[in-house]
């Protein structure tokens, strides 16, 4: 971090006092400006908020520490961003559909969004069928993997799955991959949503297996993919949940490097070596509308990561220290009022992300406000991208914001308070100990309240909601997206026709196994996860039977 | 007799997005009512059992991701156990076709995003007199 400049070592010349007092006289030169951080903002940045001498230590070059002009050489210059898109829907067969649709027009990365359901650690037939398929796609078993894969080439296309603890949805993709003949030494993609201390404080989109056994499962997910795996991401450090759940951009930023940190010292802990896990950490961040704000995040997150991995986790391989960041335009930003708004709104969240340095991009569709995204806000938001990359050349220069008086101020001034929560959050014990006291929700609740007042109080302005109104047409509106009522129906009758026939024996002897391990630390959980999907049991059995050994988390109450 | 209205704010379905529910939940009691909170992936059952051991005037449900289409399964369920005359309030992610779908099952009234607390209080406010009216008569 930069050393605060004493502005009695640098003497105001001649110029910048002369704007100073026409400055002073101007109607709105009192006007307060803070960021959502609660940093103050200045009215101007010059050359004396900048120590220019420390330019190589706290900037660097490109793909070079401490990263924060980007972790790679040739950042969007030479590769641009991966074009992630989430998808899920339906059936395996919809998903597959759109996936493949999505594959012909050139993507090389896809993703795969699970139903509620899924989450909730249930099946299709626990479930209410009226929200079976509304929010993601239905996948219980292998036999659905590969319906949803079907003519797809695990060895060439990298697929992030949302895919919370005991990881379930991996298992089945190492099975399909098994029967396909295809090593799983090929197989590339990344275990979205991994962060089970994310979940627990913030969306809780998880089933709940409680604070100890989620924490065990994850650290026997790292180290099986580590061994078995190798191309495969399993670890993905969430921001996103925190922020969207109310933290401010630099509380968020310091909750998920604590919440990495946390989850190294744990691997550590095993006797893993840092430089074996580290290159594979991920992370993935809501990117708000607040532009300038989350550039400073992620270039002061960049920073800090690369001097925390080095200084205090020990890493000695460059690849461990770079921080990799999957970006999603925040839909807490877009508006149900005047929806057309949220393509603007979309389109300068993007542009933060990429000013930031992301290396995988989502954009939301102008829908989500609305309902699940339509194919048409969908097919809006890809295109957002692409004019972005391709007509406004964002890609041409690296960092092109760096140097920037305001913008490397407000680097530094982002990178003190992620520092100072990060603070708070290690006076607690660390990040794990720290959300089981409940101090991480409370913050988040309160900046989340904080802000609403802002935004009641027309402080903060909303375009649509409490400034700007409009009467609005809703002719043009897009029919909803749901699920095939029929279809969904014949893929349940399929699952319980499946259920019926399956060798019962093998299954309750791998569910038995599963058990046995989740209560031995020496076996690996998620091993005996896999095994059991290839042994046909179903996502709900493996969740039933991993609560039922390790307890089902508590929620907390109203802070 | 207390007339601080008194309500349950819960999540019915699978969805764990809960900022909402948390926010209308404090702004209601800082708004001086008497609010009971539930965190996420409440069962209708248990939603029902909740509002008659307490004996609210109004239930809350938020809905993020598509679970206010059990809602109408709530409904029935409230009039099953002889609760006709607690108010149902939805706030959330709801379209607006499904909006009518709701207010025909019986709901009172539907949030979108951008009420203000201030608002939703205003609204339960007004509509407490009538229950609690209503439930005296009964």
């Amino acid at each position: 971090m930069n050393k605060p400049i004493d502005e009695k070592l640098l003497a105001i010349g001649e110029a910048e006092a002369q704007w100073r007092k026409e400055y002073a006289g101007q109607i709105g030169s009192d006007r307060q400006v803070t960021n959502r951080s609660g940093i103050d903002i200045a009215p101007l940045y010059t050359p004396r908020d900048w120590d220019a001498a420390q330019h190589e230590e706290n900037l660097g070059y490109p793909g070079q520490p401490p990263y924060t002009r980007g972790i790679y050489a040739t950042m969007h210059r030479g590769r641009t961003w991966t074009q992630r898109q989430l998808i899920g829907l339906g059936t395996p067969a919809d998903y597959n559909a759109r996936l493949l649709g999505i594959l012909a027009q050139g993507a090389t990365a896809v993703s795969l969004i699970p139903c509620n359901s899924v989450y909730r650690g249930i099946d299709m037939d626990e479930s209410h069928f009226e929200l079976l398929g509304t929010c993601g796609t239905v996948i219980n078993t292998a036999d659905h993997m590969d319906r949803a894969l079907d003519g797809v080439d695990l060895a060439r296309t990298s697929c992030a799955m949302n895919d919370p603890s005991p990881f379930t949805l991996l298992a089945f993709m190492l099975a399909v991959a098994r029967r396909r003949g295809t090593p799983w030494t090929a197989i590339t993609g990344t275990s979205n949503q991994s962060d089970y201390l994310s979940h627990y404080v913030a969306n809780h989109m998880f089933f709940r297996i409680a604070l100890p056994g989620a924490r065990r499962i994850l650290g026997d997910h790292i180290d099986f993919c580590n061994r078995l795996v190798p191309k495969w991401n399993p670890m993905s450090v969430v921001g996103q949940h925190t922020q969207q759940a109310g933290a401010t951009p630099a509380e968020s930023m310091a909750f998920t490097l604590s919440a990495a940190i946390q989850n190294a010292q744990d691997c550590m802990d095993r006797g893993m070596d840092p430089d074996a896990f580290l290159p594979r950490f991920t992370f993935f961040f809501d990117i708000s509308i607040s532009f300038f704000e989350e550039i400073a995040k992620f270039r002061a997150g960049r920073r800090i990561w690369a001097r925390v991995t080095r200084e205090r986790l020990g890493a000695k391989d460059p690849r461990s220290w770079r921080f990799k960041f999957h970006g999603q335009t925040s839909g807490v930003d877009l508006t149900r009022q005047q929806p057309l708004n949220n393509i603007a709104r979309v389109a300068v969240q993007a542009m933060a992300g990429i000013f930031g340095g992301l290396q995988s991009l989502h954009t939301d569709a102008f829908d989500e406000a609305l309902s699940t995204p339509t194919e048409f806000g969908a097919r809006i938001a890809v295109n957002t991208q692409n004019i972005l990359r391709e007509e406004a050349h964002l890609t041409d220069v690296i960092d092109p914001l760096g140097g920037s008086f305001y913008v490397e101020r407000l680097t530094d001034r982002m990178e003190a308070e992620i520092l100072r929560v990060m603070q708070i959050v290690e006076d607690a014990g660390g990040m794990y100990k720290a959300v089981e006291s409940g101090i991480v929700q409370k913050m988040i609740g309160e900046s989340a309240s904080r802000f609403q007042r802002k935004v009641e109080s027309g402080e903060q302005t909303v375009v649509g909601v409490n400034a700007y109104r409009a009467a609005e047409d809703r002719t043009a509106r897009q029919p909803l997206a749901r699920p095939d009522p029929a279809a969904m129906r014949a893929h349940l009758e399929s699952f319980r026709t499946f259920k019926a026939g399956r060798p019962a024996q093998a299954v309750n002897k791998a569910l038995d196994e599963l058990a046995r391990a989740a209560n031995d630390p020496k076996l690996n959980v998620f091993g005996k996860v896999v095994e059991a999907a290839e042994a046909g049991c179903t996502h709900g059995e493996i969740c039933a039977t991993l609560r039922r050994e390790l307890g089902f988390g508590h929620v907390q109450a109203l802070v | 007799m207390d007339i601080r209205p008194k309500v349950l704010i819960t999540k019915i379905g699978f969805d764990g997005h809960d900022r909402g529910s948390r926010i209308v939940a404090a702004g209601l009691r800082d708004a001086g009512m008497e609010v009971i909170y539930t965190p996420p992936w409440q069962e209708i059952v248990t939603v029902v059992k909740l509002a008659t051991e307490e004996d609210v005037d109004v239930i809350g449900i938020s809905s993020l991701a598509t679970d206010h289409l059990i809602v109408p399964k709530l409904m029935e369920a409230l009039r099953e156990g002889g609760l006709t005359d607690v108010a149902v309030v939805v706030g959330g992610i709801v379209p607006d076709e499904d909006e009518q779908m709701l207010l025909d099952a019986g709901v009172a009234r539907v949030f979108h995003p951008g009420a203000t607390i201030a608002e939703i209080a205003g609204y339960i406010n007004d509509i407490t007199p009538g229950i609690r009216a209503r439930r005296l008569t009964a």
